[in-house]
């Protein structure tokens, strides 16, 4: 253009402001659309609609979300596979970590919780921050001792807090309150879960259809749980009838392994997730 | 310093400014006079330089490098070999901590708190792509880029044959997306760009398995091809933006001759960010040698496309040392 000051309908002109308002208005509803989409993240977060088992050591939930930058690195430690990364429709969740007990439970196979160490932002600790504590309920009555190096001059799990707690969710699924007893493979030769057994491999989880079990009186969840004291067998009179039940107590973490190897195809026992201990 | 100044400016939006007649430094100005009054010599050399061209020098040792980067982590955890574990977003070689930045920037904004690990992580990061040139991550290790590169061969094709039209955005918007994102994890206390990232989704889809968020991906490589060309990397990732920022003092950088340019263009239909590249236009270039500016990520294209050697990789104060 030789003009410098270019008259009002000079075409070229006209044609290049307006691409030029095009352009702004373009960008305008692209930043509204990707803040959009963004935003759409919250929803599954506000509606709380899963309830996620998160690894052991994680944060309170918010703080666990806030901090965690999704890599990955606690999955790839478990030496079960226990930990998966969660997928979009989880929203801001995409690609957090949590643990499905029912399917793969943390057997604490590794004994020293992989995990909260391969965890490079500090989203799983051994010991919550004083400023970001949990809920008074989370915390343990003492460090919990790992049955598998019980003998061992420390015997315990680095842990001071729960991740939830193990509940007898389906009573009349028992098969213990029942009075059976239990033969085979503890939930059938398709499922792969897999934890350790240290009669067989003090180091190597086995796959827990390759452990089959014969017991006079099912109690799976009692002579599976990792951890001293959690659960045990207890006589309880209901109805006038003296039976056997499961019964939970303060120490246990709400691992999952219970939740895993009970044989029903529903659950008699379930870890609920951030669940603390109420008397 | 000025230099810098500028190249920020442009990075953020700004459109690259014209030099002033008395920024010309003479050396300049007498390659400028001589290629006007030498057009047939120039033709001839033009012709000559073309024979001699290496075809996709760069971009083979680039998608090399790109390619063993991302499959070093899904072997790592495959096979269990333990180089490089983790993910794009954070990750340990050989046990050293390496947390990007930008997803280290979300974490902290929405956590508020910021621990060793992810401390030292970060700065092993920023030192790494400190001295590799910034954006460099881009082109060399993103593997969204490596996609988002494929796709726009699709998308030119289809401009060439006149089957779409290129939509182009205000550059500006991507400094408002790095605000807006910030702004967002703080407060909401989530890393919100985290769960729509596609290097993240993309990273994690490679090493942990497929999943529905590829399918948002899938939607980005769409509206690439068929509406507006790179427009994630171009437009609105943050991630680049924040590595842009580490570039800007890199000695690593793709250095343009003026002496040997033939001003034919080529190098700025292919590259991803052309701004950067204004001082190839006849005539700009205020001084014989000029770096390019920080939002370049070292991709090579440029230097694979000159016929003339016009423009190749240089590390500022390696000569001198050497």
């Amino acid at each position: 253009m030789s003009d410098d000051k270019p008259k009002a309908g000079n075409p070229l002109v006209n044609r290049r402001k307006l691409e030029a308002r095009r352009k702004f208005l373009r960008s305008i509803v692209l930043g509204a659309a990707v803040m959009g989409i963004s935003s759409v993240g919250y929803i599954p977060v506000a509606r709380a609609w899963n309830v996620r088992m998160r690894p052991p050591g994680a944060l309170e939930e918010p703080d666990f979300l806030s901090s965690c930058i999704k890599c990955g690195q606690c999955v790839q430690v478990c030496p079960v596979q226990a930990i998966k990364l969660d997928d979009i429709e989880q929203g801001y969740g995409v690609g957090v970590p949590y643990i499905d007990s029912r399917t793969q439970a943390c057997d604490f196979s590794c004994d020293a919780v992989q995990c909260i160490l391969a965890c490079p932002t500090g989203a799983l600790v051994y010991h919550k921050p004083a400023f970001m504590p949990s809920r008074s309920e989370m915390r343990l009555p003492a460090p919990p001792i790992l049955l598998a190096k019980e003998k061992s001059p420390e015997p315990t799990l680095n842990l001071k807090e729960r991740s939830g707690l193990a509940v007898l969710l389906r009573p009349e699924k028992c098969l213990a309150r029942q009075g059976k007893g239990f033969k085979g493979m503890a939930r059938g030769p398709s499922f792969k879960g897999k934890m350790r057994f240290m009669e067989v491999d003090r180091w190597k989880p086995i796959p827990l259809r390759d452990h089959p079990f014969e017991l006079e009186l099912c109690d799976l969840c009692v002579r599976t749980c990792p951890i001293k004291g959690a659960i045990s067998m207890e006589s309880v009179v209901e109805n006038g009838v003296t039976i056997k039940t499961p019964v939970v107590h303060e120490a246990c973490l709400g691992c999952g392994v219970c939740e895993m190897v009970c044989p029903p195809d529903l659950p008699a026992i379930v870890v609920e997730a951030r669940k603390g201990w109420s008397v | 310093m000025n230099k810098y100044l500028e190249s920020v400016r442009v990075m953020l939006g700004g459109d690259p400014r014209k030099a002033e007649p008395a920024e010309y430094t003479e050396e300049a100005k007498v390659i400028h006079f001589y290629k006007k009054n030498q057009k047939e010599d120039f033709e001839a050399l033009k012709l000559e330089a073309r024979e001699h061209q290496k075809k996709r020098y760069w971009l083979k040792r680039r998608w090399i490098v790109l390619l063993s980067i991302n499959l070093l982590f899904t072997v790592s955890f495959w096979f269990d070999v333990q180089i490089l574990e983790g993910a794009l977003t954070a990750s340990r070689l050989l046990g050293f901590h390496l947390i990007d930045l930008n997803s280290a920037l979300q974490v902290m904004l929405a956590h508020k708190h910021i621990i060793v690990n992810l401390f030292i992580g970060t700065g092993t990061v920023f030192v790494l792509w400190l001295l590799l040139g910034g954006r460099t991550f881009c082109s060399w290790v993103c593997p969204y880029h490596f996609l988002a590169e494929n796709a726009e061969r699709l998308h030119v094709y289809l401009v060439e044959k006149k089957k779409i039209s290129d939509h182009a955005f205000h550059r500006g918007v991507r400094s408002v997306f790095w605000v807006l994102f910030a702004a967002m994890a703080w407060v909401t206390g989530y890393t919100v760009f985290e769960s729509i990232s596609p290097t993240g989704i993309v990273s994690r889809a490679l090493i942990y398995g497929p999943g529905l968020a590829l399918g948002w991906v899938t939607l980005l490589l769409l509206f690439e091809i068929f509406y507006s060309r790179r427009a994630w990397c171009r437009y609105v990732c943050p991630i680049g933006l924040t590595y842009g920022f580490v570039g800007v003092f890199s000695p690593v950088h793709v250095t343009y001759k003026l002496a040997n340019c033939h001003h034919e263009g080529e190098c700025r239909k292919v590259c991803e960010v052309p701004h950067v590249l204004e001082c190839v236009i006849k005539g700009r270039a205020p001084s014989a040698k000029l770096d390019i500016g920080s939002d370049c990520t070292r991709c090579g294209m440029c230097i694979d496309v000159c016929p003339s050697g016009a423009l190749s990789f240089e590390i500022s104060g390696l000569r001198k040392i050497m």
